[in-house]
C-alpha cells in the first residue's frame, strides 16, 4: 500500500454530509401532513368546527333556548320586515240583505285592511241566492275545475264578511269564496283574491320579544327589521345559529371526549397485556372479545336507563360513559398488536441490554411508538362517536328537548322536512362535514404516520 | 376443520352466556319499577303479577330460572302486552328485519365488491374520482338522513310519475323492500368499496399478476380469476361486522319507514319500559350477532386455507 492511499483527515473538516435537515418523526409526520391538501384543509375544519362550538357563543349571544312562537320555521332568506299593527280588536264583520239578479260567484271579493299575519279580513257583494258562503285558503293559485281542498270556514245569516286567523304565515295566499244554495251545496262557481300577507307585531310584542333596541320609535303602521337569524328558526321560533353552536357542543363533547378517554383505556389494557403476554394476556384479550360483542347500540340504551334517566330525558354523561364502557377493546386490541411487534423490536433489546427500567421501557419507548396507530384510531373514533350520539339522539334516545345537538335538530326537521326543508338540512350538513373533516383527516394522519400504510391513494 | 368449527362454536356459546348475563344484571340493577307503569295495583295483584314474572324470588334463583329458560329457548314474557311471549314478538317481526338486512348487506356487498374493483382498474381516472367522491359521501351522512331524503324522492318520483311508482312506507311486498334496503346498506357499500380499492391495488401490482399477464393470460381472467377473488377475501371478514352495522342501522330505517321490524319494536319496548321485551331482543340480537361473526369466521377458512393454521 502506497502512502498516497492514505490522507490525514484534518480535525476541522466537515465529516458528516447532510442533504437534508434531520427531523424527528413528528416533524416528518406533520410535513406530509401539510402536504396532503385534503387531510390539511379538514384539519382547518375541524379547527373551525371548534371554535364556532366554544367561540362562537361569544359573538353569537342569543339564547339558544328563546322561543318566539310568531317566528316559527322561519328560513334563512325569509323577508325580515315587520308592520306594527294595533293590538287586535274583535271584527264584527259586515252583514248585507241578497240583491236580485243570478249569478252565483260572489262580486268583488276584497280585503278590509292590511293583510298580516295576526288576520285577513275578507268582504265581498252579496250573491242573490246565497244562503251561505263558504271561505278556502290555499298556498297555490287554485286552477278552475280542481277541487278546492278543506274549508276554512263557512258563514251563514246574511253575512259577507270572514276573518281568518288560523296561523297565518307571511308569504301570498289565495282566498276563494263559494256561496252555498238553499240546502247547504256549494254552486260551482267560486270567486278568488290573491292576499300577500305581512308579517305583524304589536309594539308591546316587539318591546318584548326585543325585536328593537329602542322602543320610543315603535308606532303603529311603522316597519321595522326584526333580527336577524342566519340559519333560520326553528319549529319554535328558537334561533338556529344558536342551536347549531350549542348542538356542535355537545356533538363535539361527545365525539372528542368519549374517544379521547376510550383510547387511554385501550392503550393501558392493550400495553399491560400486550407487554406482560403470557396467561393474563389471554385472559385479557377473551374478556375484551366479550364486550366486542355486546350489541353495541341496544347496550348503549340500557346503560342510559341504567343511570336512571327515562326515554325523553336528556343523558350526556351516560352516553358519555357508555360509549366508552362498550368501545375500549377496539384501541385496547390495536394497541396490544402493536405493543407485541415493538417488544421484538432491536432497539428496545438495546435498551434493555443497557439496562432501562421496565417502567422506562414501557413509558419511553413502546407507548411513544404506538402513538402513530393511537392518534389515528383516535381520529376515525371521533366521526363513529359524533354518528352514535346523533344516532341515539334521533331516535329520542339520546339528547332530547330542550338541550341542542345535532341528532336532536334533525329529529325535529324531519318533521317538517317538505315546508321547510331548512330545519333538517342544516343540522344534517353539520354532521356530515364535521364527520367529512375527520374522515379525510384519519386518512391524512394514517399516510402521514404509518409507514406501512403508505401505498395508494 | 371440525376442531376449528367446534372451537369456534364453544367461543360463541360462552361469549352468549357472557351477553345475556351482563344484560340480566344491567336490567336488574335499574333503577324504577318494571310493574311501575300498571296504574292504582292493589297489593294482591301487584303480589300476583310478581310471582308471575318471577320477580318474588331472590336474584339467584331469577338468574338460574332466566338461564334455564333462555337454554331452552324461552325468553319469558313482555311486561307491557299482557301474556304475549318474548319468543312470539321475536317470531313476528324478526323475519321482517331478516329480510330486509339480507337484502341490504347483497346490496351492500355485490356493490362494495364490484365498485371497488371498479376504482382499482380505473385508478386516478373519472370513474375512480366520481366513485370515490360517492364513498366519501357515503361515509359521512348519517343513516337518517339518507333515510328521509331516499323517502322524499320516493313521493317526489311518484308524484311526478303520476301513479304509485314504488310504496313510500309500509311492508308487504318485494316493491316496499327495495329502497329501505337500499338506504340501509348505503353506508356498509361505501365503507367496502373503500376497503376493496386497498385490497385491489395491492393485488393488481402483485408478482403472481405480473407473471399471469407476462404468460398472456387474458385480461378479463386475469381480472375475474386472479384479482378479484383475492382481493375479496379481506371484505368477507369485515362482513361479520357489517351485519351487526346493518342490524342497527336498521332500528332508523324500520322507523322512518315504517317497517314493522324488530329494532321498531326494540325501540318501542324501551319508551314503554317493556323490560321482558327488552331483555329478550338484547340476547337474542347479542346471539344472533355472535353466530353471524362465526359463520363468515367458517366461510373464510373454506375460502383462505391460510386461516386455519392460525
Amino acid at each position: 500500500m502506497s502512502e498516497l492511499s492514505f490522507k490525514p483527515v484534518s480535525l476541522g473538516a466537515d465529516v458528516e454530509q447532510r442533504s437534508r435537515p434531520s427531523l424527528s418523526y413528528w416533524q416528518d409526520a406533520w410535513l406530509r401532513l401539510q402536504a396532503n391538501k385534503r387531510a390539511f384543509v379538514s384539519l382547518f375544519v375541524v379547527v373551525g368546527m371548534v371554535l364556532f362550538a366554544f367561540v362562537g357563543p361569544v359573538f353569537w349571544r342569543i339564547d339558544p333556548h328563546a322561543q318566539d312562537l310568531d317566528q316559527t320555521s322561519k328560513p334563512p332568506w325569509e323577508d325580515r320586515r315587520a308592520l306594527i299593527v294595533a293590538p287586535y280588536q274583535p271584527w264584527s264583520g259586515v252583514s248585507a240583505s241578497s240583491p236580485e239578479g243570478d249569478y252565483v260567484a260572489p262580486r268583488s271579493l276584497e280585503i278590509v285592511g292590511d293583510a298580516t299575519t295576526t288576520f285577513v279580513r275578507l268582504v265581498w257583494d252579496p250573491v242573490p241566492v246565497a244562503s251561505g258562503y263558504r271561505i278556502y285558503r290555499q298556498i297555490v293559485e287554485p286552477q278552475s275545475g280542481e277541487p278546492l281542498g278543506l274549508p276554512l270556514g263557512t258563514v251563514h245569516d246574511g253575512s259577507v264578511s270572514f276573518e281568518d286567523r288560523l296561523d297565518i304565515r307571511p308569504r301570498t295566499y289565495w282566498y276563494s269564496v263559494v256561496a252555498l244554495d238553499e240546502r247547504g251545496e256549494e254552486f260551482p262557481e267560486a270567486t278568488t283574491i290573491e292576499v300577500e300577507a305581512v308579517f305583524a307585531t304589536t309594539v308591546a310584542n316587539a318591546i318584548e320579544r326585543g325585536y328593537v333596541s329602542n322602543p320610543e320609535s315603535l308606532s303603529v303602521g311603522s316597519t321595522i327589521h326584526v333580527p336577524l337569524h342566519p340559519f333560520g328558526t326553528d319549529y319554535l321560533g328558537r334561533d338556529m345559529l344558536a342551536r347549531l353552536m350549542e348542538g356542535a357542543r355537545i356533538s363535539l363533547f361527545i365525539g372528542i371526549v368519549a374517544p379521547f378517554l376510550f383510547v387511554i383505556a385501550g392503550v393501558v389494557y392493550g400495553s399491560i397485556a400486550g407487554f406482560l403476554g403470557g396467561n393474563l394476556d389471554h385472559v385479557l384479550m377473551r374478556f375484551a372479545d366479550f364486550v366486542i360483542a355486546l350489541p353495541f347500540l341496544l347496550f348503549m340504551i340500557l346503560f342510559k336507563l341504567l343511570f336512571g334517566i327515562g326515554p325523553g330525558e336528556s343523558g350526556i354523561l351516560p352516553m358519555l360513559v357508555a360509549l366508552v364502557l362498550l368501545s375500549w377493546p377496539g384501541a385496547a386490541r390495536l394497541v396490544r398488536g402493536e405493543i407485541l411487534k415493538i417488544r421484538e423490536e432491536g432497539y428496545v433489546d438495546a435498551s434493555r441490554l443497557l439496562g432501562t427500567h421496565t417502567s422506562r421501557l414501557i413509558m419511553r419507548h413502546m407507548i411513544p411508538n404506538t402513538m402513530g396507530v393511537v392518534l389515528v384510531t383516535f381520529t376515525f373514533a371521533v366521526p363513529s362517536a359524533i354518528f352514535t350520539e346523533a344516532f341515539l339522539s334521533f331516535i329520542g334516545m339520546g339528547v332530547t328537548a330542550p338541550t341542542a345537538s345535532w341528532g336532536s335538530m334533525c329529529n325535529d326537521g324531519i318533521k317538517t322536512m317538505e315546508s321547510t326543508p331548512h330545519e333538517l338540512i342544516f343540522p344534517a350538513l353539520f354532521i356530515s362535514v364535521t364527520v367529512l373533516a375527520f374522515n379525510l383527516l384519519g386518512d391524512g394522519l394514517r399516510d402521514a404516520l404509518d409507514a406501512r400504510m403508505r401505498y395508494g391513494e | 376443520m371440525i376442531r376449528y368449527v367446534l372451537w369456534r362454536l364453544l367461543q360463541g356459546v360462552i361469549t352468549v352466556w357472557f351477553i345475556a348475563t351482563a344484560t340480566f344484571f344491567v336490567m336488574h340493577n335499574l333503577p324504577g319499577d318494571p310493574l311501575a307503569d300498571e296504574k292504582a295495583v292493589s297489593p294482591e295483584i301487584r303480589e300476583n303479577l310478581e310471582k308471575k314474572l318471577g320477580l318474588d324470588k331472590p336474584i339467584v334463583v331469577q338468574y338460574g330460572l332466566y338461564m334455564w329458560n333462555m337454554v331452552q329457548g324461552d325468553f319469558g314474557l313482555s311486561f307491557t302486552e299482557e301474556n304475549r311471549e318474548v319468543n312470539a314478538i321475536i317470531r313476528d317481526h324478526f323475519p321482517v328485519s331478516a329480510i330486509l338486512g339480507v337484502l341490504a348487506i347483497v346490496i351492500a356487498g355485490v356493490g362494495g365488491i364490484l365498485w371497488g374493483a371498479l376504482t382499482a382498474l380505473y385508478r386516478n381516472r373519472w370513474p375512480d374520482v366520481v366513485i370515490i367522491l360517492l364513498v366519501i359521501l357515503g361515509i359521512s351522512v348519517p343513516s337518517f338522513v339518507f333515510a328521509t331524503v331516499g323517502q322524499l324522492a320516493l313521493v317526489t318520483i311518484n308524484n311526478i310519475a303520476g301513479f304509485q311508482v314504488l310504496p313510500v312506507a309500509g311492508w308487504g311486498t318485494v316493491a316496499h323492500m327495495l329502497v329501505p334496503a337500499l338506504v340501509l346498506g348505503l353506508g356498509t357499500m361505501a365503507f367496502l368499496t373503500r376497503l376493496m380499492r386497498t385490497s385491489m391495488l395491492e393485488i393488481v401490482s402483485s408478482d403472481f399478476v405480473r407473471t399471469a399477464k407476462a404468460k398472456g393470460v387474458p385480461t378479463a381472467q386475469i381480472f375475474s380469476r386472479h384479482q378479484l377473488r383475492n382481493a375479496v377475501l379481506p371484505v368477507i371478514t369485515v362482513l361479520g361486522p357489517s351485519i351487526a352495522g346493518i342490524t342497527t342501522g336498521g332500528f332508523v330505517v324500520e322507523n322512518v319507514f315504517g317497517i314493522p321490524g324488530l329494532g321498531r319494536y326494540f325501540v318501542l319496548a324501551v319508551q314503554q319500559n317493556d323490560y321482558g321485551v327488552i331483555m329478550g331482543t338484547t340476547v337474542f340480537y347479542g346471539a344472533f350477532l355472535v353466530l353471524m361473526v362465526i359463520l363468515v369466521d367458517i366461510l373464510y377458512a373454506v375460502v383462505d386455507p391460510r386461516v386455519r393454521l392460525e
